[in-house]
């Protein structure tokens, strides 16, 4: 048949177009009713409601509370309930907030992502990582949920949009911002935004958008692409957002009242800035971006997109573990149960071998120690022999002196006895003298 | 000394009538003796006019006639306005603005120190103005040990001037290059003080003198103003860090209300701009929004006039007097204390 069947990558749907076929294009005799189709959808969809996910990112003292709080008109971070900001981070956190908010019969949970303490420290390697694991865990929960049996009920806390908030300096990005972009954009989409653009003249802001979109370009960072549509208005409506990217923005819940109007503004001493006022600054273009036209497109491009990157990383990884890449190139549905049997045996061979090693371990150990001990009881022995000849040596020496001793006692007490033997003689002869003496 | 040092230019009580009132000057060797010869009672009365005023007016000839360095630095994140704002300060394109950057210059990967000197003049008086600029400061991604390269520029000027000191033939007037002032920026973030910016000062507020400044002010709201400031003085109390004016180089009750003063101002929210417009009828330096007309030197806008006239027209003497006898003392007896050189004949203190 005249059919042309046209394959639309981005979203695997496939459009078939019937080209002219005389009689297919009927003409409807009366009110089918499938007009009423979309009005279903529109009811089933409001009864269930809606969910947004919105991440944002940037250095404290940016207006990322603020901001959130113009965007949506309610107070997220209010008085009583300090936003991060007001507490002085460390390292960096990432926490979510959610909110329901109701407008027109249409419920939206809409649930806020904040990193305090990005950036905001003095090292700042690496603090783009809790905001990456932030986001690859809530893919794992939503490709877990997908793959359960029991799929009822499938919450999305998948991040669908991310806010990157540039300071305004005026000059370009900042190392960091670049890093953190070319890390993130894909895996969520990244909206940049300047941040505090009262700071800015008209043409500073000109200059600098045009900057940081010549370095978002040159380091083919891959930010958020407004679809094309088919539609003439709104493609000058999108040629026109396109222009003004990044979007310079100011945040503010004050209302003000200037010229008998009550706007929301920043009350200056030269003049008051005001938020909704497009000359003043983009917000208004964001609020209709984020929230009227493509908060729908958003999602779908989160869930088409990135999440089925995401999706084949990580199933790839799974399939490629230890099995040849070739061969399974195109097995990518490897039931989970077996590969659940697999890790597990896999598991067990570790721990086995993880085993034998420490036995073998120990068993070195026990060898090195006895050997250590032999040696110590050796050396123990030897020292005690010495000790022994040194004792045997000096208690020959000591009797040796005894000897001499006992031998000069004798020798002095023979002279003794002779000496006095002598006396005796020389006393009796004195005696026998005298004797002899009075005889004459 | 190198530098000739006039004294403040205060209106001196010459001939006390009531003795009580002579406020004794520190810096002067006009202390009145109580023991005035032939006077009657306290205090030398001049009997005739000498002429020992005119010596005021003589520092002032020499002054002219040798002129005056002046070294500043600025210290702070790419895209505060640094340049743009000692460009308005000294009314003359000082230093060359940034947004003139050809993309060929990315930020430097480390901290690097530019100088550029000017002669600037007015009033007869001419003046070597020096800018430090410090690209590169706190914007990469790992800030550690940032401060290192400036901490080491300061302590070479120092070693610089103390080689020639130190120097048997001295030169009758040893160029002073020592950085007398660092304007510290701060980001107008409405919170607090960042990591960094504490690291920085801490560091440093014992070298050299430090003035933080809030830059591109326009950002804040008066409320928003007063509120940043107030935390940012409670940190840096809390931490220890003493900017310019010091609390104990206060010499006199004088000093200490002004400065006082200044310190409850502390620190300044500035805006620099070197662009003019047409305010009614008259010409001002200022920015131009589409709500308003930031006007630089108007007071209720912006502190700009605040910090020029406290920095150029009223300390700027006493800033470079702290320089040269509080840092550079400092710095010179731990260098001679280490050599264990014998320093020790020079031991007063000029």
């Amino acid at each position: 048949d005249n059919g042309k069947c046209n394959i639309n990558v981005k979203t695997g749907k496939i459009r078939l177009f019937i080209l002219e076929r005389k009689s297919l294009v009927a003409n409807l005799e009366g009110y089918v009713g499938f007009a009423n189709l979309p009005n279903q959808v529109y009811r089933k969809s409001v009864k269930r409601g809606f969910e947004f996910t919105l991440m944002v990112v940037g250095e404290s003292g940016l207006g990322k509370s603020t901001l959130i709080n113009s965007l949506f008109l309610t107070d997220l971070y209010s008085k009583d309930y300090p936003g991060p900001s007001q507490r002085i981070k460390k390292t960096v956190q990432v926490e979510q907030s959610k909110v329901l908010i109701k407008e027109g019969g249409v419920q939206l949970t809409l649930t806020i992502v904040d990193t305090p303490g990005f950036g905001d420290a003095v090292d700042n390697s690496n603090c783009w990582q809790p905001v990456i694991n932030y986001i690859d865990s809530k893919f794992e929960d939503f490709l877990n949920a997908e793959s359960r049996v029991n799929r009822r009920q499938m919450p999305d806390n998948r991040v669908h949009c991310c806010l990157y908030f540039i300071a305004p300096s005026g000059h370009g990005l900042k190392p960091l911002d670049i890093e953190f972009m070319k890390r993130l954009h894909d895996k969520v989409n990244v909206i940049p935004l300047i941040a505090k653009a009262d700071t800015l003249t008209p043409e500073e802001c000109q200059l600098f958008k045009k900057q940081i979109m010549k370095e978002i370009q040159e380091h083919k960072i891959k930010i958020y692409e407004f679809p094309d549509t088919e539609d003439d208005e709104d493609s000058k409506l999108i040629r026109k957002i396109k222009e003004k990217m990044p979007l310079a923005v100011v945040g503010s819940n004050v209302v003000i009242e200037v010229n008998g109007r009550k706007v929301r503004g920043r009350q200056y001493p030269w003049g008051v800035a005001e938020v909704e006022n497009g000359e003043h600054c983009d917000f208004t273009v964001l609020r209709n971006m984020l929230i009227r036209t493509h908060m729908q497109d958003l999602k779908d491009v989160t869930n088409n997109v990135h999440y089925e990157n995401y999706r084949s990383k990580k199933l790839a990884a799974v399939t490629c573990n230890g099995v040849d890449a070739t061969k399974n190139k195109g097995q990518l549905t490897k039931s989970p149960l077996a590969q659940m049997e697999e890790e597990r045996r896999e598991h067990v061979m570790k721990m086995k071998k993880m085993e034998t090693e420490m036995e073998q371990v120990f068993e070195m150990k026990v060898k090195e120690k006895k050997q250590k001990l032999k040696d110590s009881e050796a050396e123990l022995e030897r020292r005690h022999e010495q000790m022994k000849k040194n004792l045997e040596a000096q208690y020959k020496e000591l009797e040796e002196k005894r000897h001499q001793f006992e031998e000069e006692k004798a020798n002095w007490e023979t002279q003794q006895r002779i000496l006095e033997q002598q006396k005796l003689d020389a006393s009796k002869t004195m005696e026998k003298n005298k004797k002899k003496g009075k005889i004459f | 000394m190198s530098e000739i040092v006039p004294p403040e230019v205060r209106p001196k009580p010459v001939v006390p009538a009531k003795p009580s009132h002579v406020a004794p000057h520190s810096s002067g060797p006009f202390v009145p003796s109580p023991q005035g010869t032939g006077g009657e009672g306290r205090g030398s009365a001049l009997l005739g006019y000498i002429g020992i005023d005119t010596i005021i007016e003589q520092m002032r000839k020499k002054t002219m006639k040798t002129g005056f360095d002046f070294n500043i630095m600025v210290v702070g994140q790419s895209g505060l306005g640094k340049s743009t704002l000692v460009n308005t300060l000294f009314k003359s394109q000082v230093s060359r603005r940034t947004t003139s950057w050809s993309r060929d210059e990315k930020i430097p990967k480390t901290v690097e120190i530019k100088s550029v000197s000017h002669v600037i003049e007015e009033g007869g008086v001419k003046m070597k103005l020096t800018v430090v600029d410090t690209p590169g400061f706190g914007d990469q991604i790992n800030n550690e040990n940032c401060w290192e390269p400036i901490s080491k520029y300061i302590n070479e000027q120092y070693e610089k001037f103390l080689k020639e000191e130190v120097n048997i033939a001295r030169k009758k007037r040893i160029p002073d290059t020592r950085v007398h002032c660092c304007l510290y920026f701060i980001s107008p973030t409405g919170h607090s003080l960042r990591q960094l910016d504490i690291e920085f000062m801490k560091h440093l507020s014992r070298v050299v003198n430090i003035i933080p400044v809030i830059a591109k002010s326009d950002t804040l709201t008066l409320d928003e103003k007063t509120e940043f400031k107030q935390r940012v003085r409670k940190e840096l109390e809390a931490c220890g860090i003493e900017c310019y004016p010091q609390k104990e180089f206060d010499e006199d009750m004088e000093d200490k209300s002004d400065n006082d003063k200044i310190r409850e101002a502390m620190p300044f929210a500035v805006v620099g701009s070197d662009k003019e417009y047409q305010v009614n009828g008259k010409r001002v330096l200022g920015r131009k929004t589409a709500w308003g007309v930031v006007e630089v030197e108007n007071p209720n806008h912006c502190e700009f006039s605040l910090l020029r006239d406290f920095m150029i027209r009223s300390h700027l003497q006493d800033l470079k007097e702290v320089t040269h006898n509080i840092h550079y003392e400092t710095y010179r007896a731990k260098r001679l204390n280490d050599n264990g050189a014998s320093g020790g004949n020079r031991k007063n203190t000029d």
